[in-house]
């Protein structure tokens, strides 16, 4: 056990990055509402989400190629203190997080302004930053009560920021109210099932519940914390059953939230399932018991097909986009339900992938919104033409939703399908294609209606200002480029798959890697 | 250290170079001419290796794979490119200019290819690249011509890839060397080469493209693609014995259809199939000897065989037909074109002291000292019937025979020049053989110019000259009429086709009733699932939320059980 008195040597500000991560923009959050100045506000919270996205890459280069840090807050040692532990999993996950949050800030800037009444505007980024605070630390962090914290932190942020969308259509409000119960009572699952664990074993460390779960192996108590801590999760991840908030959520809140939580929210979730299951438990026990086989593939591969019917029939582009991410979940979760290494990858990378290819495609809704007021196929018809910038960003996106060769989307579908062979599931693989001829179906509707419709005459013309379209050229060139260029998500989610198979999180290498205390 | 730098990237930088020159002046003309010369010192001067490996996705892609079979090979290419360029110095088409630069470079990028993969895509290259000089043309007739040959190329391109893939499968490596026929992979890989060769029964795409590109494409047209294919082969399956027999084939049946046509390009299209038996021949006794023949048979042919392209191009230029029978009479006002058109005759009917003699001799010995007699005295007939049909029919009919009473201007002075210099060419390479032999694959010890060989070919050649006018003056030889006359392409082209119709009636009807059916369940699927999925339906809906809480109670007990039973 780390109890072991630990010197006090590094004091660099590199050896402190795991910590400034959260705190740069959690500390950004108090500080916008003391100013109270609408003017500083943006400003405020862009440079905090810059900062944060720097420290990520820095946070990122040093952990792909294996190993972690660990971190002590406030100098107390794991298991007794909080330890935020890095390694290539998570650094990947505060890259795509702090990346979308640094391009969808500009976004905002623009968006949030014709969505979003001007008296709301500080408080808004100041939830804004919380929301990012938030999925950060439930990333970053070491610490199983730790996640509940920062998820509840991140969850009620998003329930206001999901309510913004109040001055656009009252629907928000309703959808942020469906949001807040269901939300709550995932949480509430969650922290029962972490009760049960820690009164069974008596710590709230990961690693260390991991020490001590191996030790005592699976009892009644450890299997029930299990079933609540999947289901508790699933919530919040949208697994099929328990998606029923996420359409209305992401469809009235304000474009930019959208954009913001469709690309980093559910993928947070995603992680701190994948945490628990080979982290905390082992592959051996997640194996033992089942539920990926008999819980986790079958209502996966249900939302693929169900949620992309769903959106082929769809009349609204954003609400389509919304049943496209939950068919899309289904596959991350089939990924981790391959139990190998590629499937693991596949999830990994899709996280990473799916998470930019839906940031265009929300950025382009927004922009459409911008211009016509709504994102019915109706409004939007011929938009593509009048607005080529914009039109050209869903093209590409859509492309990477599909999964057509060269696009993002393609790297992620292949992983899962090789996957599935790997395990002698080639009906899956046929499924996993199959299910992609939907999305086909619903992109190429919206690529009929954007482009092959006749505009109205008093169509709006010109695509959005600057601010909006340089994020969406930025993500969909990101759709491009990481679907030829792998190695950066490849490499680090290939690592991260083989860690988290080996299950090996244990406390034994921690001592020598444990940095510094804060204030001493 | 340049070499490194693969020769065809030089074509393609040029290309983009082209691009941003002005349309009008010299410079781009220039480039053209400059690109070639540039690429062939280099490679000249880079000596022998392999350069330009590159590792993609775990495979080793060779790029400038340059011994001395493939060293010939892109230095006629370059000496092509340069002459074909020259011939088109007029041209202000960037299209037609791009499309040969592309060309050209994909050619040789194919030939120094050193694996399969890379020269696959060099193949389909040369494929995209050439149909742009057909379309050129502008004209309806060309753009189907156009698109015919585009299938048959990537046709043939999609071949090599099967093959190669199952070569990849069988072997673990895609290293383009030489392969034994046995397998599907190397049939498939066989069976590509035979398309781009036009080998007997594959052949049509060549009289049906050739003849119907620009005056200045087909002069393109006729170096690369089915010397690229000679290549291939010569790497790839030389000493296959069945090369043999396709290659005796090949230059004994397109010398009738050739008699009989009328348009002078399209003769000189079959002609072309004809010398490319020859070369075929040779690969198939893959002797080193053998090899030298193809080899320095290629060389020679380009550039006799550009040089016919050229003359009567020239006069397709002038007159606006090359058709045999409207010609006729033009060596009054062509003196000079006439003179170079009667020395590529010379050259391809193989005259001693012309480049054809010196050439084809070697693959004729081989084919007598391996034992082929028959094969032998298939060649030797075949070689009579190009003296027949290139040799005298073309100069004959164009510039000589009955006046067709037009007065054409000479041809333009860059013509001349292109046309000079290659003419200049042919005579060398037949009084200097050796300069030749020198740059072959293997090293040669050959004297063309022996008693036997010069007497036993101009006997050959005065006979069939001879036969020639006998058979002129009695009204034998088949009039120069406009007509079509039919090669194996009509049973694709026509008899297919009407066969088809008839089946294709029977199978629209089972079909209609098949459709109706199926359109009617789908449809009724499509109703079903929109009013479960739909927008309005049971799975879009919005629940209340004690249902959805609900939702999550079921989930949890189904997960406990199954952890619990687990």
């Amino acid at each position: 056990m780390a109890t072991a008195e630990v010197e006090h040597t590094a004091r660099t500000l590199a050896d402190h990055l795991p910590v400034l991560q959260i705190l740069v923009p959690f500390v950004a959050a108090p500080l916008i509402v003391l100013f109270g100045n609408r003017a500083l506000a943006w400003p405020l919270a862009f440079i905090a989400s810059a900062i944060a996205f720097v420290i990520s890459c820095l946070l990122l280069a040093q952990v792909i190629d294996g190993g972690f840090i660990s971190y002590a807050i406030g100098g107390w040692a794991p298991p007794l203190g909080i330890e935020y532990r890095v390694d290539a999993t998570n650094a990947l996950l505060l890259f795509l997080i702090s990346g979308i949050s640094t391009v969808a800030l500009p976004y905002a800037f623009t968006s949030i302004r014709s969505e979003v009444p001007k008296r709301n505007h500080t408080l808004f980024y100041a939830c804004y930053m919380l929301c990012f605070t938030g999925l950060l630390g439930v990333v970053i962090t070491g610490d199983a009560f730790n996640v509940f914290v920062f998820l509840e932190i991140s969850s009620l942020s998003t329930y206001v920021l999901v309510a913004q969308g109040a001055g656009r259509d009252k629907r928000a409000l309703t959808a942020a109210y469906d949001y807040l119960i269901m939300g709550t009572i995932g949480a509430t699952f969650f922290v029962i099932g972490l009760g049960m664990l820690y009164m069974s074993t008596g710590t709230l460390n990961m690693a260390d519940l991991a020490d001590r779960i191996a030790d005592q192996g699976g009892n009644r108590t450890i299997r029930a914390a299990f079933a609540f801590i999947v289901v508790g999760m699933g919530l919040k991840v949208a697994l099929m059953p328990l998606h029923l908030w996420l359409p209305n959520a992401y469809t009235f809140a304000p474009s930019a939230v959208t954009v913001f939580l469709a690309a980093t929210s559910t993928k947070a979730a995603v992680y701190v399932l994948l945490r628990f299951m080979f982290s905390v438990y082992q592959p051996p026990f997640v194996f033992e018991v089942n539920t990926l086989y008999f819980i986790f593939i079958p209502f996966a591969l249900l939302a693929m097909f169900v949620a992309s019917f769903v959106a082929v029939f769809q009349s609204d582009f954003k609400r389509m986009l919304a049943y496209s991410s939950i068919a899309q979940i289904g596959y991350m979760l089939l990924g981790i339900a391959m139990l190998n290494t590629s499937g693991l990858t596949a999830t990994v990378v899709h996280m990473f992938n799916h998470g930019i290819t839906k940031g265009v495609l929300f950025m382009g809704v927004g922009a459409l919104v911008l211009r016509a007021g709504s994102s019915f196929y109706d409004s939007i018809a011929g938009l593509g033409r009048r607005m080529p910038l914009t039109g050209a960003a869903i093209v590409v996106g859509g492309l990477s939703l599909i999964g057509v060769p060269g696009t993002a989307g393609f790297v992620s579908k292949w992983m899962l399908v090789q996957a599935a062979f790997e395990n002698g599931f080639w009906w899956i693989a046929i499924l996993v294609v199959l299910s992609s001829l939907l999305a086909v179906a619903y992109v190429w509707r919206v690529f009929e209606v954007i482009y092959l419709k006749e505009p109205a005459a008093d169509a709006p013309r010109g695509d959005p200002p600057l601010p909006m379209l340089i994020p969406m050229l930025i993500l969909a060139g990101a759709c491009l480029w990481f679907g030829i260029d792998t190695q950066l998500t490849i490499g680090a989610a290939h690592t991260a798959a083989e860690s988290l198979l080996e299950g090996s999180f244990g406390m034994a290498p921690s001592a020598a890697a444990v940095t510094e205390t804060l204030g001493h | 250290m340049i070499s490194v730098i693969p020769t065809a990237f030089l074509f393609f930088a040029a290309a983009l170079v082209l691009l941003a020159l002005p349309k009008k002046g010299i410079l781009r003309p220039l480039l053209l001419l400059a690109t070639p010369i540039i690429a062939a010192a280099w490679v000249w001067n880079s000596g022998l290796g392999n350069f330009a490996q590159i590792e993609f996705f775990g495979l080793e892609l060779e790029f400038m794979r340059l011994d001395r079979l493939s060293r010939v090979f892109v230095m006629v290419f370059c000496l092509a490119a340069f002459l074909g360029n020259l011939y088109a110095w007029h041209v202000r088409d960037t299209v037609q200019q791009v499309a040969a630069l592309l060309y050209a470079g994909s050619a040789i990028g194919a030939v120094l290819a050193g694996d399969m993969i890379t020269l696959f895509f060099y193949w389909e290259g040369t494929a995209i690249a050439s149909v742009f000089l057909i379309w050129a043309r502008g004209t309806e007739g060309a753009y189907w011509t156009g698109m015919r040959y585009l299938i048959i190329q990537i046709g043939s391109g999609v071949i090599l890839l099967a093959g190669v893939v199952l070569w990849y499968h069988d072997t673990g490596s895609i290293a383009f060397e030489r392969m034994t026929l046995g397998s599907l992979a190397t049939w498939l890989i066989f069976l590509s080469f035979g398309i781009k060769c036009a080998f007997p029964l594959l052949h049509n795409w060549l009289q049906d493209s050739y003849p119907a590109a620009t005056v200045t494409g087909t002069v393109i047209l006729s170096a690369f693609t089915t010397k690229l294919a000679v290549y291939a082969l010569a790497r790839g399956f030389a000493g296959t014995e069945i090369l043999i027999y396709i290659g005796t084939v090949m230059t004994l049946f397109p010398i009738f259809f050739a008699e009989i046509e009328n348009d002078l390009r399209r003769v000189l299209a079959y002609s072309l199939n004809n010398q490319l038996g020859f070369m075929v021949v040779g690969i198939g006794i893959g002797t080193e000897m053998a090899l030298n023949g193809t080899a320095s048979h290629a060389f020679a042919h380009i550039l006799y065989k550009a040089l016919l392209f050229m003359s009567v191009g020239a006069v397709l230029f002038r007159t606006g037909t090359s058709k045999a029978s409207e010609l006729g009479g033009l060596y009054r006002t062509m003196p000079l074109t006439a003179t170079f058109c009667l020395v590529g005759a010379a050259s391809i009917s193989a005259f001693p002291l012309f480049s054809g003699f010196v050439t084809k001799s070697l693959i004729l010995d081989q084919a007598a000292g391996a034992h082929y007699e028959l094969v032998w005295l298939a060649l030797v007939f075949a070689s009579a019937g190009v003296l027949s049909h290139s040799g005298i029919k073309i100069p004959f009919f164009t510039f000589f025979a009955h006046d067709s009473g037009k007065r054409p201007a000479e041809a333009p002075t860059h013509m001349l020049w292109a046309m000079g210099i290659t003419a200049f060419l042919c005579i060398f390479i037949g009084v200097f053989p050796d300069t030749l032999y020198a740059i072959l694959p293997y090293d040669v010890d050959y004297a063309p110019y022996t008693v036997g060989h010069v007497v036993g070919q101009l006997q050959l050649l005065l006979f069939a000259l001879l036969a020639f006018v006998v058979v002129y003056r009695t009204g034998i030889h088949p009039p120069e009429v406009r007509q079509i006359n039919l090669d194996f392409d009509w049973t694709y082209r026509k008899a297919a086709p009407s066969v088809i119709r008839v089946v294709a009636a029977f199978v629209a009807h089972v079909y209609g009733g098949i459709l109706t059916f199926l359109t009617n369940r789908v449809n009724n699927t499509m109703n079903r699932l929109y009013r479960s999925h739909g927008p309005e339906g049971r799975m879009a809906r919005n629940w209340p939320t004690g249902a959805m809480v609900l939702s999550i109670a079921l989930l949890l007990g189904a997960t406990l059980l199954v952890n619990f039973a687990g």
